[in-house]
Parts: C-alpha cells; structure tokens; sequence
C-alpha cells in the first residue's frame, strides 16, 4: 500500500556506490557479502529467491508457483492492473510477489515464504494471500516450522478489499498454527509497511529485523502529512522498533542464517 | 435539504413543497402538497439508487449519519461503558461497553466520531490508536469468558497514522486483534455503517457475520489515499473510489460481505428511526441463528468464511506450471 524505504537494489554495473556510505566498492564483492555493503553495513534490498538462497542450505521445493491473480476488480489506474501483472511476471520471473518454499536449514526442514518487492512492491493481493495461508496451513499440517520475510509496501490496492481479507485469511490461519505449538518466525526487510505490518509480520512467535529497515503500519509520508511536521531522525526503522518493544532482536543479514537456526532449535531441538 | 451537487434535481421540487406548506389549508392545497412530496421521494430514490462509488462515500461520510452510540442508545438497553486497555490509556476513538439486545447480556464494540468541532477532537475523528484495538480485544476476552455475543459498529476513516501511534505498535495491534477474533468461543456480528478504513476497521470486523449499510462504503484504502498513490494525486479520488469496488454492492458480490442493509431514502443521516428498524431486524435474525451452533462450529466456520476470501478459480487462478518445482539456485 505505501511505498517507500531506501535505495533499494544494488544497481548493475562493474562498479557500485552504497546509498548510505557512498563508496564506490567492486559489485563482486558486494554480492559476495550477501549485499551488504562491506565498508558500512548497508543492506541493500534482495529479491525473493536470493533470499531463499541464502537461507537454505542446497535446493528448495517452491509450491503454488501456478498461483495467478484474475484481476478480480477489472483495476484500471494509470494503467491497466493487468500490465502492472504483466510487467512483475517479466521482471521477477514469478507469477506474484511472494515465493514459497520447502528446504533443509541446519539440518532441519522448514517452510520459507519470502517476499518479492520488485512485483508491484511486493504488495499482497489474493495470490500473496493464498500463498502464506497455504505456507502456514502446510506448516501445522507436517508440523514444520515456518519462516516468513518480509519485503513490502502492506496489502494490494489494485485487488481492493479483498486484499484487506488476506490480512484476517492469514491471521486467522497462524491462530492455527499457533495451537498447533508449530513455531513461526517472521523476518521484517526493508521495507514492511502497512497490511503487512499490520498482520503476519508482527505476528511472530519471534519478529526478527533486518538493521535500519523501515517498519511501520502508515507510511512516513502519510504521517507527516496528517501531523504536519518533520518526523525525527530514525522513525520507524528497526533500532526505533526495538527501542519501543516492537521487536525481539535486529541481526545483520551476514548472521541472520545461523540466528534462525539457533532460535528453531531452541524451540524444536 | 440539498446537500449535494447530485441532489440539485431535488431543489426545485423541495422548495415548491415548502413554499406551498405555509399556505393555509385547503383541500387543493393538500393535494398538491402530497403529489409534490411523492414526487420529491420518487426522484429521490432514483438518485439514490443510482450513486457513484464518490457519491457513496459522501453519504457515508455525512456528519448527520447515525454513529455507533446512536446505535447504541436506539437498539440496546442498560449499556455499561468500559474504558482502558489496562496498559497505557483509554481511547475515546473507539467505544466499548457491555448492554442488553433485546433483554439478552452482549458486548458492544464501536468507532466513535464527533458531531461538533469539540467532539471530533476529543473523538480523534474516529480514528483509533493502539490502545483502542486493545481496549475494544479486552472487552471481547470478556465476552467470550461470559459466552455473550459480540455487536461491532464500524466507522472509521481508518486506523491513526501518527507517531505516537506507531510508537505504541499499530501494526501489532490490529494484526494481535485479527488472529485473536478469528478464534473467540462466541458470535461476533459486524455492521459496517459508515466508513469502513482499512485495516482500522478490519481489526474489529472479524465476525461470523459482516452486514454494511447501503451507503457505507469499506476499502483497503481511502480513495484519497489510493489516488494520491496511484495517480499521483489526491484530486483523482473520484476515479479511485470507482476502481477499488467500495460500495456494499460491489462487496457483495466479491463476497466480503453478507448483508446490505437498507437505509431510508436518501440516507441514513434523514431518517435515524428507520435506519435503526433496519439495522435491528438484520441483527435480530443473525443472533438468532447464530445462538443456535455451538462455539466450536462457531469458529470453524468463522475460520471457513475467511479462508475463503480469494477462492481458487474466482479471484485466483492455478495456472498450468510445474506447480511444485525443485529449484537450486545456490551461488
């Protein structure tokens, strides 16, 4: 729903510059710290399956892969929604903005569902919803732990209310797996605003951030035009999140691996 | 009274019929009198039945419309107010209370705006902060404990977009309140009866029941809100309000909604007796039946009902891929 974060992508080319340091650095290098940037830290914006690359160890079984929007509005804005669809496929290589997946992490199967933000970003509309409810459901049925990371601008407007249903469908679901005493670890990105927020993400049994990630339920600039001023320096990022009792730990991405891994054996080992 | 640019064709007719009421009576007088008003209703709900998505959220935003202490005071007796979140403070935004429907113990649940400059203040325009949603959860915990039946009134622009708000955990509020009404032991019947503001609204309309007024409207965003996204511009919002399918109608037919209930012609803010006839009939029906599962049935079905919210093949499609495909895509 709302855009917004920083410099997202790690740009094409050779060369480099950080967003936040503005070194130029070898793009090869950045890659290969998992894209953060080595000499600041900054975390650059990764997609889906990167993600999923660097959380599981070897490959991975993606399910709901077929699972398409029908455009249910008939949405027309700017342009129609059904180029906004169109453009996404082409661009991620995925029919919506989440992908859903099986693999081993540390020696133990677990269910990750991870947000795409170059699909419209990586708003949830019915597919998105479809897809975590189906990814929790799996995940008490064969009483897998889940993993979610978050990578959005909050629910779909483009799918209207019914994009607003996703977020009751998936808190529902998680009301299951809950009872179901299945772990459900939720990784907020830069950035998780909006919808999204305001369900699954802070929904987990563990609220994991990735460090200066914008987190929020309105967006920055729907605040400052309600409240007319300047929002101070570090609203909404993760370290505010966490000042506040919002979340339980930020980690930098380079340890986020071995962190889940130590949380889901605390809770299944 | 016209309020608004559609309602000019009424002008005319609502000035002949009062010039012609300060006449002294006669019967020709009288007769005319009754074939101008006939006629004034029968434009009128022509009008009103053929309103633009922004023509429906006017009506739904009209300072005259009931809010959910009027409803309160016209459809239950004995209502006990309760106040907090036993955490940080207690929200005027939001109103919860215990009360009597029809002599039977429920919890009443509402958004709350103002009338007056005064009021809207004190009421934050309706929109809640964190420690409504837990308030209004709290007093639900409590109904559920006591198995009574749970009323919600929705009528929000939406949820607070401020600091103090973010600071407290919005998001975590309205998401602790969605898992958690999604599993309560008890009936939960939903009217959304003005505006219905996102994830602001969602957040007390989990229900086994979700009723929206004629001309209420309920969207992920406010038209305003999505225009100024997608168009870049806030100007746009009569285009936006047509393309997010907003209206009760629309709703019905994507089936995120149960049931419309009728307001009088011309909208609720003329005729608060009959809006509350109508509000009450379809509440009455729905306790009944809902009085009737156990809690268990209850819940799956609340569950069912929201799984179901995109179903494969309507607003969704599974499309011929490899669905469940082995990708390795180490580097």
């Amino acid at each position: 729903m709302i855009s917004g974060g920083q410099e997202s992508r790690i740009p094409e080319g050779l060369w480099v510059r950080c967003g936040s340091c503005k070194e130029i650095i070898y793009r090869k290098e950045v890659v290969r710290n998992q894209n953060v940037c080595p000499k600041c830290g900054f975390h650059f914006r990764i997609s889906a399956r990167e993600r999923l690359a660097l959380l599981f160890n070897g490959p991975w079984t993606e399910f709901d892969r077929g699972l398409v929007s029908s455009d249910p509005l008939r949405f027309v804005d700017t342009k129609p929604y059904a180029a906004r669809l169109k453009h996404g496929r082409a661009r991620t290589n995925s029919c919506d903005a989440l992908i859903s997946a099986l693999g081993e992490m540390g020696g133990m199967r677990a269910i990750i569902a991870s947000m795409e933000y170059a699909f419209i970003g990586g708003s949830m509309g019915v597919v998105v919803g479809e897809k975590v409810a189906r990814a929790v459901e799996k995940a008490a049925h064969e009483r897998l732990p889940l993993i979610v990371v978050s990578c959005s601008g909050g629910a779909r407007m483009m799918e209207g209310a019914l994009s607003l249903m996703q977020m009751a469908k998936i808190s529902a679901a998680l009301a299951h797996l809950d009872e179901a005493g299945v772990p459900f670890i939720s990784v907020l990105t830069d950035p998780t605003t909006g919808g999204v927020t305001a369900s699954y993400a802070m929904l987990g049994d563990l609220n994991i951030a990735e460090p200066n990630a914008l987190i929020g339920f309105a967006g920055p600039r729907v605040i400052e035009q309600t409240i007319r001023q300047k929002l101070p320096p570090g609203f909404q990022r993760s370290e505010f999140l966490l000042d506040h009792g919002m979340i339980d730990l930020i980690v930098d991405r380079r340890d986020l691996k071995a962190t889940l891994i130590c949380c889901l054996k605390y809770f299944l080992g | 009274m016209a309020e608004w640019d559609f309602e000019a064709p009424l002008k005319k007719l609502i000035e002949q019929s009062n010039e012609l009421a300060q006449y002294p009576g006669d019967p020709d007088k009288e007769r005319e009198l009754i074939r101008l008003r006939r006629e004034l209703e029968e434009r009128r709900r022509e009008i009103f039945s053929n309103l633009t998505p922004w023509q429906t959220t006017m009506v739904a935003r009209h300072p005259n419309r009931p809010y959910s202490l009027d409803y309160v005071q016209a459809l239950f007796t004995e209502f006990t107010e309760l106040h907090g979140d036993r955490r940080f403070a207690d929200d005027p935004a939001i109103v919860c209370g215990f009360a009597l429907y029809a002599g039977r113990p429920v919890a009443v649940i509402g958004h709350q705006k103002g009338r007056d400059m005064k009021q809207k203040i004190y009421r934050n325009f309706g929109c809640p902060k964190p420690e409504g949603y837990r308030k209004a959860l709290r007093v639900m915990r409590i109904a559920e404990k006591f198995r009574r039946p749970i009323i919600t009134f929705v009528d929000t622009p939406g949820a607070y977009p401020g600091i103090d708000a973010e600071e407290r955990g919005q998001a975590e509020a309205i998401a602790f309140n969605l898992r958690e009404m999604s599993r309560l032991r008890t009936p939960i019947i939903v009217n959304v009866t003005g505006e219905g503001g996102s994830g602001g609204a969602l957040a007390i309309a989990v229900g086994d029941r979700v009723n929206m007024l004629e001309h209420s409207i309920y969207s992920v965003i406010s038209p305003e809100g999505c225009a100024s996204i997608l168009w870049r511009d806030a100007r746009e919002a009569e285009r936006a309000a047509f393309a997010m399918k907003i209206t009760a109608n629309d709703l019905k037919r994507l089936g995120v909604v149960d049931e419309i209930v009728s307001e009088p012609v011309g909208g609720a803010h003329l005729d608060h007796e009959t809006t509350f006839r109508n509000v009450d009939a379809v509440i009455a029906k729905q306790m009944k039946t809902l009085a009737s599962l156990r809690p268990e049935a209850l819940v799956a079905e609340r569950y069912r009902k929201f799984r179901n919210m995109g179903r494969l093949g309507q607003e969704f499609i599974q499309e011929d891929v490899a669905s469940d495909a082995v990708i390795d895509e180490r580097v």
